[in-house]
Order: structure tokens, then C-alpha cells, then sequence
């Protein structure tokens, strides 16, 4: 996983759910992300996949994610070209899944008011350290359990298996 | 300090206990805020969420799972397929469970086939589906995962979880005439917000509790879900002994929330004030007494899901609307929660009253409450739903909109055509 992100904001509100995020219809008939990044926040902005480049970062409110456990939500946003997703708080079980499947999610008070949408942001994953490069700003996450940053530094919970099982048998 | 400690210890609470004594590899009483790796005594996945676990689960090197009796797959979500592609992820999962020796449930909802054949008090349960909190009906210690964390879980057995913190939800006084669980857990909702119980463990007690059934009990906890939590739960009583007797099981292990444990925040609830409650379009604590939404037009009416499919709620709208007619140019749609309600439903002669007023009685299924099939809406349309989520586009249309109520609220609404307060038909 790379350490440095950087890309321009996409900002969301307040309880972004998961029906919002990737609605249950796309998500029933295919494991395929590209596929399921078509739609991705098609409830809110139905351009919102066409606009986002790679690199993109997500800049939300509060207890975003909320909803349904459906991990295809942060697999469509990943795949889609989002970086990472910056919130005032996430919903547990979206959070778990991100880190799970190696997306970068970063809880910053007070973000949704300091950061605005085109702003050009840089994340630096292994400090925690979130640089507003237009507005000259720099913000700090709430840091990650040693475990929890194991297991997103290799990429996702699949590495991270494979990696204590190889352990365990050599 | 050994299990018993842990169990006696009134120090802790309900999370506490269930984390401490599930730890892997022991280690004592641990407390909120810390992060314990716990055993798992049933792994369930559905449709939704199953395939991409198996697709993980090979990725990740797994062979065989860690036990497979203690896995349980369940085809509800798309029950019987809409599509050939969602057929193809069906007949993975087939697949999986025939290689695996894995139990296999197809056309019943996950929740109901877990509260019927598993959910035990002292079970720690995970599911890959957000609603699993409803298992602390029993006494169980329930949770909502990911898919990849299901994979991992079928691999090792095992899981990491951060203990929670917990809100206790006291609630006394009798309900009134047409106030019901879900009117309860609408308006805890409501009150503490969508996001107020995230992370935590919800402790439902009370008087008032004692007074309700297993299946209310379970709309709670479900619904404590929409606030956030991590898992809910109603302590072990005399209901609890009565309903595990009726389905021929026993207690793992009685766990009590301790009574000097310390928790985050304590809510008090006079169920003897509470109305019938709606939560209004487009989030679940947008919360109002129904009097403040009467007359609201409606093109359909729900009752079904997780939080309100079971034999009381379908009783309770056929009280409604037995000798009555749902209003024409209103579609009511009834979808029993299990085979094991619908054939209830169906023998005690509820289904018949409720097709003679004019409903759609579909299979058991999570079809119309998450959007899939049995009751899409269209273009701007307006429904009234006991089930638990009014998110944009949840159960079609991005343009439609949907309130949630009890299956009484629906079913009074069904007659009228427009949101109706039930206390008028009971």
C-alpha cells in the first residue's frame, strides 16, 4: 500500500449510507468491482463514477457508512479511484470492512468544515498527518490501533492471514 | 480469574462479561476500550454477502472450514432469484455449503432461522449481515461483520473485537393501546440519532420488558442497529426460559450485566407515554409520533423483514384488518419472516384474513425491504413499511420514499391509503 496519497476532495455529509453508497440491486448480481464502481453514490450525484480520478480522496461528516454490512460499499468506492475516505466518524462495521479490504479510512474532528470540495489534499498514512495543499491546512487522524494498521500496511485482511499463517507454518 | 468470576462479577457489563469469557486464549476480565481476539460460536452469512466470502475465503488459502457446524449459510436476501446472475451467486453458495458439510437454508430470513434453530444465552454470534445485534433477544452476544471478515472467521474461528462501551436503556410503565416494540425502538432511534449507540453495546431493561415476548425482544435489538450498535441485549428471564423451552434448547451460559458496572449513558423511557411512531423519509431517526403524519398519501404498505415479520406482527395486522379492505389502489405486501412463521400464519388463519382484505402474501424473503423484488417502488412513490431502514432508494426508486412504523401503523395506513394512527382500529 502506498504511504502518500495524493488528490483532489470529494466532499459528502452527514450519515452516508450504505444504500446510498452502492444500493443492494447492483451489489446482488456481481462480485465484480468495476462493475459495482459504476454506481458508486449513484443516489446522491448519478456522474459522481465519471468524475472521480484516480487518486480522489472522500471527505465526509459524521457516521458515514452507515447501514448494512454490505463490504461491496468500500470495494465500490476503492474501486472506483478513491484513495481514501476522511470522516468525522465512521459507522463500525463500514470502518472494519475498509480496513479489511485495504482502503484508507481516517477519522479527522472537524474535517467537514476545514476541507471544501477541489480542495488538493495530501495524506500521509503512516503519521496520520492530512495536508489541505490549497487552503495551506494541516490536520491530524485519530491513530490507529497497532494491530488495525498491520493489517491495512499489507493491504488488507486477505495479506494479513496469509502472512501469520506463513508465519505459523515456517 | 476463571469463567465464574468473570460471570459473577458485577463490576462488568453484559460486553464485558461475554468478551472476557469468549478471549481466545484467556486473560481475565476485560473492559471497555480494550481489544480482545474471541472465539466464535456461530459464523452466518447470506446471500448478500456469502459469495464474496467464499471468493475471499479461497484468496485467502482456505480449505476447509473451521468447524462446520457452526457455519450456517442462508439464502433470504433474493429468495427464490430474480435474475440469472443472482442464480449463479446462488448456486456458489450451493456449492460451498455441499464441499464444506455446511447447513444450507434457503427461503427463510437469516435472523428468524438463527432465533428458531441457534441463538442460545452465552452464544457469541457474528453474521455478515448488519441486523445480527438481533440475537441479544436470547442473551446471545451478536454482531454484524463484512464479508472478508466472515472468510477470515470460517478460516481461523476465531475474531478481534474491541469491547464496547454500553448504554442502558431503562424502560417502565405499560404500553398503551396500539404502541408496540417497534414504536420503542423507533423512537430510541430517534432520540439518541442514527449514529448515537455506534460502537456500543445496548442494554434493554426494565419492567416493561418483562412484559414482552421474544419476538418483541427481537425488534428491539434489531432496530438498536439503526443507532449504530455494535451488539443489544434483554437479559435472561422467566420469557427467555419459556421460548427456549418451546424450541427445545437450552442456555449456554447465563450472563448478566453486572449492577455496578459502569456504563457511557443511561436512558430512561416511560413506555406508558409513547404513540405509535413513524420515522420519516430519508433517515431512520427522523422520528415522529404518527399524529403529526397522518394523511399522508401511500401507494404501498409492508409488513415483513427482520425487525417485524414474525407470527405476532402478522397476528396484529390481521386483528387490524380482519372484516376490513386495504384501500383500493394500495398495494399491501405481507411476507412472513420464516417457512416456519408462514406456516403458523397460514394454520391459524392470519394469512387468510389478510388475503381476504386484500393483501400479496409473498414467500418468506428479504425481497421488498432492501429493494430486490416482491414490492419495488417506482418513480416517486411513497410506502409505509415495518421494516427498519427509510434510506433514498432503499426499497427502489431513488425518487421514492418510505416511512417505517409498526405492523400495525402499516396495516391501519393499508386500509385508509394515507399514514393512519392504528389506536383508531384496535
Amino acid at each position: 500500500m502506498k504511504c502518500r496519497i495524493r488528490g483532489r476532495v470529494w466532499k459528502f455529509g452527514d450519515d452516508i449510507d450504505t444504500d446510498v453508497i452502492i444500493p443492494y440491486k447492483y451489489k446482488a448480481r456481481t462480485l465484480d468491482p468495476k462493475e459495482l464502481a459504476q454506481h458508486v453514490m449513484e443516489g446522491i450525484d448519478p456522474d459522481f463514477s465519471k468524475k472521480v480520478k484516480p487518486g480522489d480522496v472522500i471527505v465526509a461528516g459524521k457516521n458515514f457508512g452507515c447501514g448494512s454490512s454490505r463490504e461491496q460499499a468500500p470495494i465500490a468506492i476503492k474501486a472506483a479511484g478513491i484513495s481514501a475516505v476522511i470522516a468525522e466518524s465512521f459507522a463500525r462495521i463500514f470502518f472494519r470492512n475498509s480496513i479489511n479490504i485495504g482502503l484508507p479510512v481516517l477519522e479527522v474532528k472537524g474535517v467537514s468544515k476545514l476541507v471544501d470540495e477541489g480542495d488538493e489534499v495530501e495524506i500521509d498514512l503512516a503519521e496520520g498527518v492530512i495536508v489541505d495543499l490549497t487552503k495551506g491546512l494541516t490536520l491530524k487522524a485519530t491513530p490507529l490501533p497497532p494491530k488495525i494498521r498491520e493489517i491495512l500496511e499489507v493491504g488488507g485482511l486477505v495479506n494479513y492471514l496469509k502472512k501469520v499463517r506463513a508465519s505459523h507454518r515456517s | 480469574m476463571g469463567v465464574k468470576d468473570i460471570v459473577e462479577d458485577e463490576e462488568l457489563t453484559f460486553a464485558e462479561k461475554m468478551l472476557s469469557i469468549k478471549q481466545v486464549e484467556g486473560g481475565g476480565a476485560k473492559r471497555a476500550g480494550e481489544i480482545v481476539v474471541v472465539s466464535v460460536d456461530l459464523a452466518a452469512g447470506q446471500d448478500g454477502t456469502s459469495p464474496l466470502a467464499i471468493k475471499v475465503f479461497r484468496e485467502m488459502g482456505g480449505d476447509k472450514v473451521w468447524d462446520p457446524s457452526k457455519v450456517l449459510l442462508v439464502i433470504d436476501h433474493t429468495y427464490p432469484s430474480s435474475s440469472p446472475q443472482i442464480s449463479n451467486l446462488h448456486s456458489l453458495m450451493r456449492g460451498f455449503c455441499r464441499e464444506q458439510g455446511v447447513r444450507l437454508v434457503e427461503g427463510s430470513i437469516i435472523h428468524q432461522v438463527i432465533l428458531e434453530d441457534y441463538a442460545s444465552p452465552g452464544m457469541l454470534i457474528v453474521g455478515a449481515d448488519s441486523h445480527t445485534t438481533t440475537h441479544g433477544a436470547v442473551g446471545a452476544f451478536a454482531t454484524g461483520i463484512g464479508s472478508t471478515e466472515l472468510a477470515a472467521v470460517w478460516l481461523e474461528g476465531n475474531i478481534w473485537l474491541k469491547v464496547p462501551s454500553t448504554i442502558r436503556v431503562n424502560l417502565s410503565g405499560n404500553l398503551p393501546k396500539g404502541v408496540y416494540a417497534k414504536d420503542i425502538a423507533l423512537y430510541f432511534v430517534g432520540h439518541v440519532g442514527a449514529d448515537g449507540a455506534n460502537y456500543m453495546s445496548v442494554e434493554w431493561r426494565g419492567e416493561t420488558i418483562k412484559e414482552l415476548s421474544i419476538a418483541s425482544r427481537a425488534t428491539l435489538c434489531n432496530m438498536s442497529m439503526e443507532a449504530g450498535a455494535k451488539n443489544a441485549v434483554v437479559e435472561y428471564d422467566q420469557v427467555t426460559e419459556e421460548y427456549l423451552r418451546s424450541v427445545g434448547r437450552g442456555p449456554l451460559m447465563i450472563v448478566r450485566s453486572g449492577f455496578k458496572a459502569s456504563v457511557e449513558r443511561e436512558i430512561e423511557v416511560d413506555c406508558s407515554k409513547l404513540e405509535p411512531m413513524v420515522a420519516a423519509p430519508s433517515r431512520v431517526d427522523n422520528v415522529k409520533p404518527v399524529t403529526e403524519l397522518e394523511g399522508t398519501p401511500i401507494d404501498q404498505a409492508f409488513i415483513g423483514s427482520c425487525t417485524n415479520g414474525r407470527l405476532e406482527d402478522l397476528e396484529v395486522a390481521a386483528k387490524i384488518l380482519r372484516g376490513r379492505k386495504v384501500k383500493e389502489g394500495v398495494r399491501l405486501i405481507v411476507t412472513p419472516a420464516s417457512r416456519r412463521v408462514y406456516l403458523e400464519a397460514l394454520r391459524s388463519g392470519i394469512l387468510e384474513t389478510l388475503i381476504e382484505a386484500g393483501a400479496t402474501v409473498t414467500n418468506p424473503t428479504c425481497g421488498a425491504c432492501v429493494g430486490t423484488h416482491l414490492g419495488i417502488l417506482g418513480e416517486g412513490e411513497v410506502a409505509i413499511s415495518s421494516s427498519n431502514r427509510n434510506f433514498v432508494g432503499r426499497m427502489g426508486h431513488p425518487s421514492s420514499k418510505v416511512y417505517l412504523a409498526s405492523p400495525a401503523t402499516v396495516a391501519a395506513s393499508a386500509i385508509k391509503g394515507v399514514i393512519s394512527d392504528p389506536r383508531c382500529f384496535l
